[in-house]
């Protein structure tokens, strides 16, 4: 897409298209002779996970939309009917829930090495800013296809969602009508979001091609974090990249084929098989996993308004993040303190999670009532997600500004190729290769 | 490095896999009861389905719907009267049968009145109430849910069931039962209102509007297995959950045929990276 070409047309038909479209030349340059660093590990692989999540959803949702209607009295029926009469019908549905469960599971990874091998920064900010609209409008995708089959969790968590933008001041009221067709969720909600639900995929795949365009100017960076030096230094993506990659996509499959196979419903809720039914609320509105950090941080903040705004800062706060990080130093593999704070961002990441499918006031520690501050019960999971909330901005705002400017890095290598070539497994026996070498 | 991720991929599943802890109001968790479809090989018991379906039939249908199904599902593969020998449910005599003792409305074509006619493998399983509001009228203001796909809409659905079917107790002394209520532990609830005992002694579970329905011998089974509450309940469990998830044994069967071929492939893909990765430092 960038840079040198080395695609020499070989057949007279591929000269002809040549000079009129290149687009042979456009799949060679960028899938087979791309240079790429020949030390990605496999964090490196999720990148080709998620374009395969990204196909199988479009592919099986185009199915299902042949034979879903998208109606709140036919709804929930034509879902169960699909699974019930459809041929395969289960398995394609099966594949569409469980795919968006283990599509959100690939991002997460994929975000968390960008995080940490310091992937957003300079030269590759505008790559990382796509990938946060990609994971922005992959959320926007998932709540509304959660909402189609219209079981009593679709309904109520679209209500809690697009009663949300009821907070905002003046125009709050107005934007939810506009967003639900009418004064509550009801049929027309339901239309629109099918419709956009169907839209917004391919929204995504345009998107991934800005995404993949952007990566392949600067190319990939790598676990040390330091740029590509020499030819000595990269591999052409196929073959060598495109059976690691092939590898990884197989070993994630059967991930998804354990889920989709044997645990179909492990990841949603019973009461989504529920018909949904505006007159009786579950006793716990929970949004599907992938959400529930969100959601704990939605519910830390007492205002209605200013849960919105840190749930929504919190998404926020990473498209600036290439300019909050002050450290020259990319991977934290060198990066010591860093990677002690990040390990705690981790966790924190998981326990707002946990705390986002808790009720709030409920007990972290039960049976223990001691830990009461003036009115404030600490021990309870709405203070946890206060603190972890606290933690999660911190490390963005705090942490990775002043980290960078006060920390000293371990020294990195010169080259890619130069820790390669003293790792362990490749060093002559007896010497002692340093530690923060090591792949 | 890569082992630290890996613990923490790890963790991060632990995580995820947990069952989800959403409060269960105070209700006692499900009473532990093996079913033959449990498993990655599990599968439905065909003498159970049957079993379960004339306790559907005598006793659950009087009240509960099953909107999703029809007669043509029970001759189905995998289904309770399931014979090879007619791959088309449709042609299936028992299921003909069992349409055939219903009677259905519906419009006559020539007249355009409303007629009741014998039911076909066609047809719905019959609705009890002709709507919502008799449905409750009927049950002292409750709506009994439709059973369709109950064994999904619960967690641990069969042993969900099977507890509630099987767990009526008489309520402690201390707790006021209204009329047409029942006292469930295994039910989800809260009875605290209802509790004049100790506060923290408040017992489990919560109100049912539905009357213990079955009792011992209440149904005669066919194939001479001792009718007792505990077989009743166990059995109409397992046909509520083939009714939920009548595509299981597919499913299943499918699964694994897909797990062999991407073990295989991710063996021989990995066979073909380290060689040709062979000569590469990295």
């Amino acid at each position: 897409m960038s840079g040198h070409s080395n695609y020499e047309p070989k057949t007279g038909i591929e000269r002809w298209l040549d000079t009129r479209l290149p687009v042979v030349r456009l799949a060679y340059d960028s899938m087979i002779d791309f240079p790429t660093p020949k030390n990605l590990n496999y964090w490196w692989t999720f990148g080709g996970i998620l374009a395969v999540c990204l196909a199988i959803q479009i592919v099986t949702g185009i199915v299902l939309a042949m034979h879903y209607v998208p109606h709140v009295d036919h709804a929930f029926a034509s879902v169960e009917r699909i699974m019930r009469d459809v041929n395969y019908g289960w398995l394609i549905r099966y594949m569409h829930a469980n795919g968006a469960s283990m599509f959100f599971i690939a991002v997460y990874i994929h975000i968390l090495r960008g995080l940490y091998y310091g992937s957003y920064k300079a030269p590759r900010e505008v790559l990382w800013i796509l990938g946060c609209v990609i994971y922005l409008l992959m959320m926007a995708t998932a709540f509304m296809g959660y909402v189609l089959p219209w079981g009593q969790m679709s309904f109520h968590g679209a209500v809690v969602i697009t009663n949300l933008f009821g907070a905002l001041p003046i125009v709050g009221e107005a934007i939810t009508t506009w967003l639900w067709g009418g004064f509550a969720v009801d049929n027309p909600t339901l239309n629109r979001f099918f419709s956009l639900h169907y839209l917004l995929p391919f929204m995504i795949a345009g998107v991934v091609g800005l995404h993949i365009w952007a990566l392949h100017v600067p190319g990939n960076n790598n676990p040390t974090g330091v740029n590509v030096k020499s030819k000595e230094d990269t591999v052409p993506f196929h073959p060598y990249y495109t059976v690691k990659d092939g590898f990884a996509i197989v070993v994630f499959l059967i991930l998804f084929a354990t889920f989709v196979f044997y645990n179909p419903n492990a990841l949603g809720h019973a009461d989504n098989y529920i018909p949904g039914n505006p007159l009786v609320t579950p006793a716990h509105i929970v949004p599907e996993w992938y959400f529930l950090p969100f959601y704990a941080i939605l519910r830390a903040v007492p205002d209605k308004l200013g849960g919105v705004l840190l749930m929504f800062g919190a998404i926020a706060v990473l498209f600036v993040l290439p300019w909050l990080d002050t450290s020259k130093v990319r991977s934290m593999r060198y990066r010591p303190t860093a990677k002690l704070y990040f390990l705690i961002f981790v966790v924190t990441c998981l326990v707002l999670g946990y705390c986002g499918g808790q009720l709030p006031d409920d007990h972290v520690i039960p049976g223990l009532s001691t830990f009461r501050l003036f009115d404030a019960d600490l021990n309870s999971f709405v203070w946890l997600s206060r603190i972890a909330t606290l933690y999660y901005f911190a490390y963005f705002l705090i942490v990775l500004p002043i980290l960078g400017l006060t920390e000293t890095p371990l020294p990195q290598p010169e080259s890619i190729s130069s820790p390669v070539l003293s790792h362990p497994a490749n060093a002559p026996a007896g010497a002692a290769a340093s530690p923060e070498k090591r792949g | 490095m890569l082992r630290k991720g890996i613990a923490l991929a790890a963790l991060g599943l632990a995580v995820l896999s947990a069952p989800a802890a959403y409060a269960a109001g105070g209700a006692l968790p499900p009473k532990h009861v093996e079913f033959s479809f449990e498993g990655p090989f599990g599968k439905f018991d065909q003498a159970q389905l049957q079993r379960g379906y004339k306790v559907y039939r005598e006793v659950c249908s009087s009240c509960h719907s099953m909107n999703l199904m029809y007669f043509r599902n029970l001759g189905q593969k995998g289904g309770p009267f399931y014979d090879a020998k007619y791959p088309n449910p449709n042609d299936n005599p028992y299921v003909k049968t069992i349409a055939a003792e219903y009677q259905v409305k519906d419009i006559d074509s020539e007249t355009g009145d409303v007629i009741d006619r014998p039911g076909t493998s066609a047809d719905k399983f019959p609705n009890p109430f002709p709507n919502e509001a008799a449905a409750r009228a009927s049950n002292g203001g409750a709506l009994p849910p439709d059973l369709s796909v109950m064994a999904k809409a619960r967690h641990h659905g069969p042993q969900y069931i099977y507890s509630i079917l099987t767990g009526y107790k008489n309520p402690p002394a201390g707790l006021k039962v209204s009329p047409g209520q029942h006292y469930n532990p295994y039910m989800n609830g809260d009875v605290t209102a209802a509790w004049s005992g100790p506060h923290d002694k408040v017992p489990p579970g919560g109100f049912i509007a539905m009357a213990p329905p079955l009792a011992a011998g209440q149904v005669t089974f066919d194939d001479g297995t001792k009718s007792t509450l505990e077989q009743q309940a166990k059995d109409v469990a397992a046909f509520i959950s083939w009714a939920s998830e009548p595509k299981m044994e597919e499913r299943k069967a499918f699964g694994m045929a897909a797990m062999i071929y991407l073990i295989i492939f991710a063996g021989l893909l990995y066979a073909s990276y380290r060689r040709i990765w062979r000569n590469v430092a990295h």
